[in-house]
């Protein structure tokens, strides 16, 4: 028998504007003027927040932050393409997205500084708290997906994870789950090169990310992560893709996380100024800011009121954080069940009657 | 009123909750086509369907997964582990996300769902299919942890499982799934979760125990009780949340205790249990609370496993010693 080629694959990689800013038109999504306008204000204010919380952890006034600098056209273009009733599962390094679905800032700082009530996500949104095992969430967005499927609701569900999500179990069980039951559910994968100390080449020998969909039978397209128009394509695409009943997507957005893995970790110990220095030449807001710029969408008073809102927006959330009464102790216990069992109660008890003393009997 | 096997009890409570419940959906490996390897899902697949009973992947990390995901959406999922020794791989998300999702997300997400699995040694079955793991999940805040002992108890239980509010591990004896025929009302009826029963009332000394080693601390309890001890016999149904009255007030009458659990010993439940003994009925107490346990070793392959296993003539023992007889 002699040998046959079975089968062959092809991978796209989708850019629509380059790193000077210039724009294939045709490829261009059909987003009016105010709405590239509004991508725009988003990334400036996903910049403000992640500047801001950093300076906050510095200063002693948040904990530990894990920055998004350099992802924020991979976070707000993927976001800004959900619709209200679809349903988002974030990992850790979100916010840029969390801003886009309404989530008050308030609430990421909360969750950052130590407090569970970051997480009650509004009821009025459609998203899952900020998940820190890697990978974790990306089954589960499954499920929510076919529960979606199986309730007949022509929604979509975006998972986002990292690079190094790629190489956990779960990510091999979730986008199988995905692919063998057609879900509707788009894969959104920051690959920002690395996790924590450990770059990309240590996650895979693969040659891409996006190249793992084939295998879970699907498609996968990667996308510059940087380029905001090129994100929302083809997210929005997929999500249509999605919510029309034709199975899931696996996007690899290629970025950098320009600043450290978080505030407690010092990249310089890992990686080269020259590399971090290249992929600050590919900024996002840049090439979209120029954009604009040519088209007459911008100038130095746009700039200044965008900026002026941003700070504004995220000194408001600071304020609004900072003056949050304390949680109440009870709320360690309250929501473990719907109902607290009598031995949660006997603790809680004792927690009111002061801790280390005999609990009563 | 018919007579069931526990594999028949589950499976009929499976069928009427499916059928007056359309947000009850059941998936894992082989659960569907071929009524899942004990045949406990047998018929649902014809009844309702692919899409409610539904054929995975071999994968338990992603069924579990998924099955938080739809409990989330609004469904009713229950997710079958095939058997208990497998149910490492879906530890991270039960763990991390259907024991704490309510509390993390501040109750804006809750996570009905039901885990069922075999569990438990006794029917000769490979590595990793005999094990006793229950302490694991009773560890782990958030989560339910049901064990069943008889058909009868199987069905009311479960019901009560799966319109939880909350994540439940529902423990099947794998060696009692046939082993024990009773009568079973065709009618709906629930078994409130953290509710312990007496099975045997006596006088002299309070046997705990619940699953299969049930029916050992009851052939334990015969044996005594033909030289006269009279024990006192619980079936604690549901570990978390424990049922501690039911226990304090046999052992105030009792004043002795043996607990019967097929489990490795260190950390057991059955430790946590002498815990909470001490805590609150020492003062009733005449003698140590003993423990009839699985050893602290890897559970033996099915040739030496009768030895790991507590028998009748161990809670014999133990018996005698907490009646220094």
């Amino acid at each position: 028998m002699p040998r046959t080629i079975i089968k062959r694959f092809n991978l796209e990689r989708l850019q629509i504007l380059d790193e000077q800013g210039n724009c294939d038109e045709e490829l261009r999504p059909p987003l009016p003027n105010e709405a590239v306008r509004q991508l725009y204000q988003w990334m400036v204010a996903a910049r403000t927040f992640d500047e801001k919380a950093f300076k906050l952890q510095r200063e002693g006034r948040l904990g530990t932050y894990a920055s998004i600098l350099g992802q924020e056209a991979a976070q707000v273009a993927s976001a800004s393409a959900l619709q209200p009733s679809d349903w988002m599962f974030p990992s850790f390094r979100e916010p840029g997205a969390s801003l886009v679905r309404g989530l008050p800032l308030r609430m990421i700082l909360q969750y950052w500084s130590g407090d569970e009530r970051g997480s009650m996500i509004p009821e009025r949104q459609n998203d899952f708290p900020i998940t820190i095992p890697v990978a974790t969430q990306i089954p589960i967005g499954a499920g929510a997906a076919w529960g979606a499927k199986l309730k007949g609701d022509p929604i979509a569900v975006l998972v986002y994870m990292g690079d190094g999500a790629t190489s956990k179990g779960d990510f091999h069980e979730g986008l199988n789950l995905a692919g063998v039951f057609s879900l509707p559910v788009v894969f959104f994968c920051q690959n920002n090169q690395w996790a924590i100390s450990v770059p990309l080449s240590r996650q895979t020998a693969a040659e891409t990310l996006a190249q793992k969909a084939i295998a879970y039978g699907f498609s996968g397209i990667q996308v510059d992560g940087n380029d905001a128009f090129a994100v929302y394509k083809a997210t929005a695409d997929a999500l249509e893709k999605a919510r029309t009943g034709h199975g899931p997507t696996f996007i690899e957005a290629v970025t950098y996380r320009i600043g450290d893995h978080t505030t407690a970790d010092d990249a310089s110990r890992y990686r080269s100024t020259e590399q971090v220095r290249q992929w600050k030449a590919k900024d996002p807001i840049e090439r979209l800011r120029k954009y604009l710029e040519r088209q007459g969408l911008w100038d130095q008073a746009y700039e200044q009121e965008v900026t002026e809102k941003a700070r504004e927006q995220v000194e408001a959330a600071v304020r609004e954080e900072e003056n949050t009464p304390p949680a109440d102790p009870q709320d360690i216990f309250r929501y473990t069940f719907r109902e607290l069992p009598v031995e949660l109660q006997e603790q809680l008890a004792a927690l009111q009657n002061g801790n280390g003393r005999r609990p009563s009997r | 009123m018919a007579k069931l096997t526990l594999v028949e009890a589950i499976n009929l409570a499976l069928k009427q909750e499916m059928a007056g419940d359309p947000r009850v959906i059941v998936l894992g490996e082989d659960v569907g086509k071929n009524g899942g390897v004990f045949r406990v899902t047998q018929g649902l697949f014809e009844l309702f369907g692919e899409h409610r009973v539904i054929d995975t992947p071999l994968s338990e990390s992603g069924i579990v997964g998924a099955a938080i995901g739809m409990a989330v959406y609004g469904l009713r999922p229950i997710a079958e582990i095939q058997f208990e020794g497998f149910a490492y791989a879906a530890m991270e998300q039960l763990v991390c996300h259907a024991a704490r999702i309510r509390t993390r997300s501040r109750g804006r997400y809750e996570c009905p769902l039901v885990v069922r699995m075999p569990y438990g040694g006794g029917i000769r079955a490979p590595e990793h299919h005999s094990e006793s793991n229950e302490a694991y999940f009773v560890h782990t805040p958030g989560l339910k942890v049901v064990v069943p002992s008889t058909p009868y108890e199987a069905k009311g239980l479960l019901l009560s499982a799966i319109r939880d509010p909350d994540p439940v591990i529902f423990m099947e004896p794998k060696r009692v799934y046939r082993a024990i025929r009773e009568e079973v009302p065709d009618e709906e009826y629930v078994i409130p979760l953290g509710t312990a029963r007496v099975v045997m009332a006596g006088n002299d000394v309070t046997l705990i125990s619940w699953g299969a080693m049930l029916q050992v601390a009851l052939q334990g309890a015969r044996l005594m009780g033909e030289r006269g001890v009279s024990s006192e016999v619980l079936d604690l149904r549901t570990l978390s949340p424990l049922d501690m009255d039911t226990i304090v007030e046999s052992i105030k009458k009792t004043k002795k205790a043996v607990i019967v659990h097929e489990a490795p010993r260190s950390c057991g439940f059955g430790a946590e249990l002498v815990a909470r003994i001490n805590e609150k009925a020492l003062f009733f107490l005449e003698a140590p609370v003993e423990r009839v346990t699985g050893f602290d070793t890897a559970m033996p392959l099915p040739k030496l496993e009768k030895h790991f296993l507590p028998d009748a003539p161990r809670v014999v023992q133990a018996i005698s010693r907490v009646m220094s007889i």
